[in-house]
This record gives C-alpha cells, sequence and structure tokens, in this order.
C-alpha cells in the first residue's frame, strides 16, 4: 500500500500520562512514531504534540480516530494536505581544527546556520529549516567529524491567520489545576 | 464537611446510584473496605479471585444498563482484574473498576504489592486515573462514571493510594461536569439519516445487522418499529441476541462463523447491509475483501472510530443507535420485501443449519435446546467460550430484550461463573441459566463458594464433552485431527457441586435430560447439571477460517472414518 508521511498535530491536556497514552495507541495500530515534538501551546494547561508518521492515509486516519477517544486529547488535525510551515532543529557538534575551522563555518554560513559554541576542537552548529536542509548540511559537515548530534523532530504551524488545530480557539485550561501546580506529585510532566 | 479519601468514594458511589460492589480486600484497599459498614445502601459481594468481581460488575452492568463497579487491592488484586477489564473494553461495557495503590512515596520503587496498574491497563480502559491527590478524587470518580457510561461505553480504572484513601479533605461533590474533550455526538446528522433512508428505499435486497449497540442503547423498541416499517429482516450478531424478539417473523437468527446459512448467503446476495451498533467483527465477516460484495452499507455507531475500520460505509452515521433508529424510522417509506424474505426462507428450508440429528447420542444441541423450552420466557442465559457458547446462540430464539450474556469480543473462558453471579445480583427473582462447558467451568468454579455464599439460585449446565471442545474442533478439522492438550481431565462435577453445597446432578442419556432440567429448575437453590455429551460434535454450520461468507459449509458431507488419534497426552482415569 502506498504510504506518505504524514504530519499530525495535537493538542492534548497536560496531564501525566498523556504522553503515554497516545504514544500506546500508535503502537496498538502498528505505527512508528518518526518523529515527536511536544510542548506547551499558547494555551495555559495544553501542551501541543507534532507527529510525523508514515502510512497510508486511510490507516493514518484511523489512528486519529482511535487518539480522538483519548479523553485528554482536546483537538487533532491531520496537516498534511494543508499549505503548512514545517520546522525542525539540530544541534552539530562538529570536530574544528584551527585548520578545518574555516571550512566548517563555510559549510555553516552557506546554509545560514549559527554557530554557537567553540572550542580548541570542535564548534556546535545549530541549524533550522525543513528535515531536507538538516540532513543537507549533516552531509556536508560529516567529513569533518561530526562528534554528536540532536534534533527536536519536526514543528508545524499552518500559514495565514487561521488557527492550524481547527476548533483550538474554544480550548480552555484543563479541568484540574495543571498537572506539577501546586503539590508536589509523582510521575513527571508527560 | 472533612471526609476522608475513603469516605469520598463511597459518598461518590452512593450518588451514582450503586448498589452492589464485587470486590476482595487487600493491604492497599483497607482504608476503603474500613468506611463500608457505613454506607449499608452499598452491598459488597466478597468474590474468591478478582477477576471474577470484574465479570461479576460486567454481568451485572449488561443487564441493568447500570454502571457496574469492582474493587481490588493492588499489585495482584489489580493485574487480577486485568482479564475482566479486557473483557468489558471488547464488549463496550460500563464498569468502574477501583484499585487500591501502594501509599503514593513508595510509587515507583517496587513497594511490595506495587504494579503499574494505569500503565498496565491503558490499552483496556476506555480511560483510567491515578489519583494523587485527596483533592482530585471526588471529581475523579464522578467523571469515571461519567466516561464509563456515555458514548460507546467502556470499563475505567481509578488507582488509588493508600493515603490517599486516608487524607482528609472538604469534600464537595462536582454537581456538574464539563469535559471539552469528551463530547460524545448522540444525534445523528440529519444529511446522513436522509441519505440512509434513501437507500433504504432504494433497496431491493436490505438486511440489518444488529449487534450490542442496540441492547447497549435500549432501542429494541426503535429497532422494531424500523424493521417492520421499511420490512427488513434483522441478524443479530453475538453480541446482538436478545435485542430483537426471536419469535418474530422478520428475526433470522446469528450470522457469521457459525451463524446461520441463510444469514451468510442473504449478506453475501444483499445489496443494503444496516449495520446498527456492531462493528463488523472478523467472525461476522468472514474474509473482509469478499463481504457482501454487492451491498451498500449503513453504520450506525456512536464511537466514530468504528465507521470504516473494517466495512467502508456509503452512508456512516455517527449517533447513539436510540435516536439514530428513531429518526430514521420516521423518514423511511413502508415498504416490501415479499420476494427477498421469500427467498431467504427458501435458502432456510433447503440448509437448515440447527436440525439436531436423529440419533441415540446425548448430543450437546439437543441439551441446550431443551433448556431454553424448559427455562420459560423470562429467564436469564449466561455462556462461557467455546462450542457451548456457539450452540447456545445458534439455539437461542427467545423473545426477552437483553437476556443473553456473552462474553463476544475477548471470547474470555470461564467468564460464565461470574457473570451470572452478577446477573442473578440484578435480576433476584429471574431463573438465570448459565450454559458452560467443561473446559471454561473449571476456569473460575471457585465462585460457586461465593455464589452458595449467597444463596443465588443459578442453574448450570456443563456441557461436558471432556475436551476443549472448540480446540479440538480445530485440530480435527485443520491440524490433521492430531490432539494436542485438548483431551481434558475433570473433576466428578456432582461431587464438587455438593462439596460447595449445590445441588449436583448427572445427566448421561437423552432421556434423562428434560427431568434433570425440570428438577434444576424447581428447586429453590443453585444446582449442577454435569451433561456428559457426545465428545465428538462439532459446531455447523462453518465459515472456515479464511474463507467469505458465500462459502458456508453449512453441514459436513457424509464424514470420512476419522482417521486414527494420535493422543499425546493421556488423561488420567
Amino acid at each position: 500500500m502506498k504510504t506518505t508521511k504524514h504530519t499530525i498535530v495535537a493538542l492534548v491536556e497536560n496531564k501525566p500520562g498523556v504522553l503515554n497514552r497516545i504514544a500506546s495507541k500508535w503502537r496498538q495500530r502498528g505505527f512508528n512514531i518518526e518523529s515527536l515534538a511536544v510542548g506547551h501551546s499558547e494555551i495555559p494547561g495544553l501542551s501541543r504534540m507534532t507527529f510525523v508518521v508514515d502510512g497510508a492515509t486511510t490507516d493514518v486516519e484511523q489512528v486519529t480516530k482511535q487518539l480522538y477517544k483519548v479523553i485528554e486529547v482536546v483537538k487533532m488535525s491531520d496537516l498534511t494536505e494543508e499549505n503548512m510551515v514545517a520546522r525542525e532543529l539540530a544541534l552539530i557538534k562538529v570536530s574544528a581544527s584551527p585548520a578545518s575551522r574555516s571550512a566548517v563555518v563555510m559549510v555553516v554560513d552557506i546554509f545560514r546556520a549559527d554557530i554557537i559554541d567553540v572550542s580548541p576542537e570542535s564548534v556546535i552548529v545549530e541549524v533550522t529549516g525543513v528535515e531536507e536542509k538538516i540532513d543537507a548540511i549533516i552531509e556536508m559537515l560529516r567529513p569533518y567529524g561530526i562528534r554528536e548530534l540532536v534534533r527536536t523532530g519536526r514543528v508545524a504551524m499552518t500559514r495565514g491567520a487561521a488557527p492550524t488545530v481547527e476548533g483550538a480557539e474554544g480550548a480552555r485550561p484543563t479541568r484540574f489545576r495543571p498537572a506539577g501546580e501546586g503539590k508536589p506529585r509523582v510521575g513527571s510532566l508527560l | 464537611m472533612k471526609l476522608s479519601g475513603a469516605q469520598i468514594i463511597l459518598e461518590c458511589l452512593g450518588r451514582e446510584g450503586t448498589e452492589i460492589i464485587f470486590g476482595l480486600p487487600g493491604g492497599a484497599t483497607l482504608p476503603l473496605y474500613d468506611c463500608l459498614p457505613s454506607y449499608p445502601q452499598i452491598k459488597h459481594v466478597l468474590v474468591r479471585h478478582e477477576q471474577c468481581a470484574a465479570h461479576a460488575a460486567d454481568g451485572y452492568a449488561r443487564v441493568t444498563g447500570k454502571v457496574g463497579v469492582c474493587f481490588a487491592t493492588s499489585g495482584p488484586g489489580a493485574t487480577n482484574l486485568v482479564t475482566g477489564i479486557a473483557n468489558a473494553c471488547m464488549d463496550s461495557v460500563p464498569i468502574v473498576a477501583i484499585t487500591g495503590q501502594v501509599v503514593t512515596w513508595l510509587i515507583g520503587r517496587d513497594g511490595f504489592q506495587e504494579a503499574d496498574i494505569t500503565g498496565i491497563t491503558l490499552p483496556i480502559t476506555k480511560h483510567n486515573y491515578l489519583v494523587l491527590d485527596v483533592d482530585d478524587l471526588g471529581h475523579t470518580v464522578k467523571e469515571a462514571f461519567h466516561i464509563a457510561r456515555t458514548g460507546r461505553p467502556g470499563p475505567v480504572l481509578i488507582d488509588v493510594p493508600r493515603d490517599v484513601m486516608q487524607q482528609q479533605t472538604e469534600f464537595h461533590y462536582p454537581e456538574e461536569l464539563d469535559l471539552q474533550s469528551y463530547r460524545p455526538t448522540t444525534e445523528g446528522h440529519p444529511t446522513q439519516v436522509r441519505k440512509a433512508a434513501q437507500l433504504i428505499a432504494e433497496s431491493d435486497r436490505p438486511v440489518i445487522l444488529a449487534g450490542h449497540g442496540v441492547i447497549l442503547s435500549r432501542a429494541f423498541d426503535e429497532l422494531r418499529a424500523l424493521a417492520e416499517k421499511a420490512h427488513i429482516p434483522v441478524i443479530a450478531t453475538l453480541l446482538g441476541l436478545s435485542c430483537f424478539p426471536g419469535s418474530h417473523p422478520l428475526f433470522m437468527g446469528m450470522p457469521g462463523m457459525h451463524g446461520m446459512y441463510w444469514n451468510n448467503i442473504a449478506i453475501s446476495e444483499s445489496d443494503l447491509i444496516i449495520g446498527i451498533g456492531m462493528r463488523f467483527d472478523d467472525r461476522v465477516t468472514g474474509r473482509l475483501k469478499d463481504f457482501a460484495p454487492h451491498a451498500k452499507v449503513i453504520h450506525i455507531d456512536i464511537d466514530p472510530a468504528e465507521i470504516g475500520k473494517n466495512v467502508k460505509p456509503t452512508v456512516p452515521i455517527v449517533g447513539d443507535v436510540k435516536n439514530v433508529l428513531a429518526a430514521l424510522t420516521e423518514r423511511v417509506e413502508p415498504a416490501r420485501h415479499d420476494a427477498w424474505l421469500e427467498h431467504i426462507d427458501t435458502l432456510r428450508r433447503d440448509h437448515p443449519s440447527i436440525l439436531i440429528p436423529e440419533n441415540d447420542k446425548l448430543l450437546p444441541q439437543f441439551v441446550i435446546k431443551k433448556i431454553y423450552e424448559l427455562a420459560g420466557p423470562d429467564a436469564y442465559f449466561v455462556t462461557s467460550v467455546g462450542q457451548h457458547q456457539m450452540w447456545a446462540a445458534q439455539f437461542f430464539w427467545g423473545d426477552k430484550p437483553n437476556s443473553f450474556v456473552t462474553s463476544g469480543g475477548l471470547g474470555t473462558m470461564g467468564f460464565d461463573i461470574p457473570a451470572a453471579m452478577g446477573v442473578q445480583f440484578a435480576r433476584p427473582k429471574d431463573l438465570v441459566w448459565s450454559i458452560t462447558g467443561d473446559g471454561s467451568f473449571q476456569m473460575t468454579l471457585q465462585e460457586l463458594a461465593t455464589i452458595v455464599e449467597h444463596e443465588l439460585p443459578i442453574k448450570f449446565a456443563i456441557i461436558n464433552n471432556g475436551y476443549l471442545g472448540m480446540v479440538r474442533q480445530w485440530q480435527t478439522m485443520f491440524y490433521d485431527n492430531r490432539l494436542v492438550s485438548t483431551r481434558e481431565f475433570s473433576p466428578d462435577f456432582v461431587r464438587l457441586a455438593e462439596a460447595f453445597g449445590l445441588v449436583g446432578l448427572r445427566v448421561t442419556e437423552r432421556a434423562q435430560v428434560e427431568s434433570a432440567v425440570q428438577k434444576a429448575i424447581d428447586h429453590p437453590g443453585p444446582v449442577l447439571i454435569d451433561f456428559q455429551v457426545d465428545q465428538e460434535e462439532n459446531i455447523y454450520p462453518m465459515v472456515p477460517p479464511g474463507a467469505s461468507l458465500s462459502e458456508t459449509v453449512d453441514q459436513p458431507k457424509i464424514e470420512a472414518p476419522a482417521p486414527p488419534r494420535r493422543e499425546r497426552d493421556k488423561v488420567r482415569p
């Protein structure tokens, strides 16, 4: 079956175990999550998750419906067909001796990336962009020796004034006080 | 007023109308049990194994339509609930399970009797909670009942650490709930309803496939009104049995793997399938790509995720079956499909599917049919899982709504004893028959103690064929008759019954069936009948695994002599 990469955005109540519930649904239905980014949204008490999963459209639709059944999921939206901007951020620690440093800097400039740390033997490069751009800079830097690499996974938003997640304007902070507020709790934020 | 966490739980249960709790206490639920005597309106039934607490709550919930409640302690108590919860989840039964947990400061430190039950039950509950703050408790219980009961019902688990049960707080009962992320659609979309009515008007060969949803939303009258107005035959799935009067001329019985031949052919020839509160399970559809090849499909279900999961509908309607059927019946034109029904009748005459062979053997079908005949119109029937379940389903043509209780989706052997317990507690005055197999019965028979303790007059019919019959049938048919681990030693069930304090009867001949069944019905207490039936009987009709419904085998061809047995495991005499 033909598969495509789907970008899915979910607004979820910020409560312990939510990430587990959602990840478990994907696993239950046999999907691999290619990337996942989680953080606070503009609404207090709601987190925003961005998933990239590879799958046939009908399958992804089915899992999206199943995910809607997770009580903490407030809104979900598949952005794949939407006009959207998507970005990823990567930090790359590259070997850079005095001899090779200028060449590394040149690559960084071409990609409009930044050097955010420098030491006698290495630099840390910060680069933002679509996945292909990040793949490309990694390939260009590889010959100099990549010591460490971290990527955030895709975050996405639709273009224009309309909200990315339909109907999210009405969403309110969580039913209870947000997790972790007030008394100490067992379990992490997500 | 300050209340402890345990009091809050019971206070909330009381306000939700809980009358009965099935459970077994332990270290982590001691505070809860300590408060129980102050709530005399709530009866606690001590089970002998927590799995049965969940099944009993399940049986109780199915018959009453109320939320069933069960308690278990932390660790093993909670994990013992798992099968029962999964069963309720697959069959969309509303139960609330409350488990004790180790004290909060021990969570995550492998404390004594600690198990991450919220993690374990994540995929088999509709929702679950770990309550770490006594201030959240009241709200959580209220929410749990709301979630369990509304939309597509299902089990909800609340895990409460012991110290949270002991903490005191000001109790305010949350009168209202507003869950922004949980608002099930209950009214069918008018446009969709109109489209569905249009499809019905255009159809010459429609069939209704009615499932558990009809029973869950108590839409018996609405379904009947629709079927009668549009003159459409009604086929009920295993869990849909008793959603439509069995004696009604439009009722066709069960479809699917062991369903009626005529239904499977009718579905394959139909031009319109109306799926109502059902989910096109693989046991119903056979090979999916050849399911109802000529049919358009109307799918009515409250769970949007069921729409298009297995069968892609022409017209999906998301909503409560009761409301949707009422709206749809109003829209459809009165019609007659006499030719179509005549055709199904012809199929039925040519392939009677559930004829009982004429011989002297004590056949399971004969026993089950006799029980149905003698039990009267008001009895409830509970089954376990396996051959006896399929025979019980095939021969069930009763009229009483919601009187057939079985484990459908998960297929849990051992379901019948605890579920019958729940049913009898819910309907203390009615006759409850539990039809079970020798294999299933031995999975939960410890509950006979509970049954005798509470003087529940349940009648048990063990269809004892000395095998795990369904598995034996598959080994015979698809594994070249290599019988491995299906021959089963059983205790003397009559003496077992007597040891527990039931009346035990044994039946080995056809001629004894009627008097034994009658004796059981007349006896005021619980009775167990050990029907030592023919051991080799197979269940037919059958759709071979992986085949389509049109390939249903009604009855086996003249049987080839059975090849010699190669029994791997000898059974003790």
